[in-house]
């Protein structure tokens, strides 16, 4: 185990390296999960608050997009 | 009178930006794709740090291959999808393309600055420096990143999303002649970056035990990428509803 936490003396390259990348992948999942859920509810409430006018104009539009 | 209403329909696909088959679509494939890059990546890590050897000239740095490369293919992968979808905003105006090109960046960014450090922290022990301004893959990477941020802030600072699209792809389409300047960059100039060694005419000259953790983590890295790609178009998909909703809400409310 000892050995492994090692890398041969260059543990201080190795692991930096592996920490960094876990690091910064967690991040950009958690960030781009985060982004979704808070544009997602944002989009519910202003759905709610318009009423229904707005919705229906709004599933109209997408109706139409639809290909 | 076709070509003007076809015209407002492509205007009307981008002010409504909310492609239903998208969406269904993408809301089955986020879990399973997530999970099967995370288990890739788990047997990836496992050959990468404990079932693969040392190499004999790199001793154990050579582990650090396992992370920088297919961190630096996504690099350029996420160039080239930002590049293709750009290309076809600008010329078919398809309502994703732009969502995508857009959402491609933040994660290429990501995958282009761990190139660059691991790749910085593998250089230090086997070379002897850190960075060096000589080496060309190494300068092409960082205008790669740099080419990555100004495309995010062209996107930042133009509020209408139909024009910063339009700016962010011409963008986007000049800056990819740095892609085969950073392929080619360590044939052309020969100087510290080692040459490919995978994807060679006359195949691959790395070693099988070192070839299947490579393979590995670059196929569960690319399937993040995937999975990152399409929750991030989802979330830019629906931040163009809430523009859209305030923008009514604003308009009706100007109008009462």
């Amino acid at each position: 185990m000892t050995d492994f936490l090692n890398m041969g003396g260059y543990a201080a390259f190795v692991w930096p390296a592996y920490g960094l990348t876990a690091a910064v992948i967690a991040g950009l999942v958690w960030q781009s999960i985060a982004d979704y859920r808070a544009q997602t509810a944002l989009a519910e409430k202003l759905e709610q608050l318009s009423g229904g006018r707005v919705r229906r104009a709004a599933s109209s539009e997408r109706d139409g997009e639809v290909q | 009178m076709a070509g003007m209403s076809s015209l407002s329909a492509a205007q009307r696909f981008h002010a409504y930006a909310n492609p239903a088959r998208f969406m269904a679509l993408s809301s089955r494939l986020v879990a399973p794709l997530g999970m099967l890059s995370a288990l890739v990546i788990a047997a990836g890590l496992w050959f990468a740090l404990v079932a693969s050897p040392p190499d004999y000239q790199q001793g154990e740095t050579v582990r650090i291959m396992y992370v920088h490369v297919p961190s630096a293919w996504l690099a350029m992968f996420g160039y080239s999808v930002m590049a293709v979808a750009s290309a076809v905003a600008l010329i078919f105006r398809h309502p994703l393309a732009d969502v995508a090109a857009k959402s491609a960046a933040p994660i290429g960014a990501a995958f282009t600055f761990l190139a660059l450090v691991t790749g910085s922290l593998w250089g230090r022990p086997m070379w002897g420096t850190w960075w060096e301004w000589g080496d060309a893959r190494l300068v092409s990477m960082l205008i790669l990143l740099f080419l990555y941020l100004g495309y995010m802030a062209l996107w930042a600072t133009i509020e209408e999303p139909v024009r910063a699209a339009r700016a962010a792809a011409v963008l986007a389409l000049v800056g990819s002649i740095n892609l085969p300047v950073i392929r080619y960059s360590v044939d052309w100039w020969n100087t510290l970056h080692q040459p490919a060694s995978v994807f060679r005419m006359d195949g691959p000259t790395i070693a099988s035990s070192m070839l299947l953790p490579l393979g590995l983590m670059a196929l569960g890295f690319t399937v993040l990428f995937v999975t990152l790609l399409l929750v991030r178009m989802r979330a830019e998909i629906m931040r163009r509803r809430v523009r859209n909703l305030r923008l009514a809400r604003a308009a009706s409310g100007a109008g009462a």
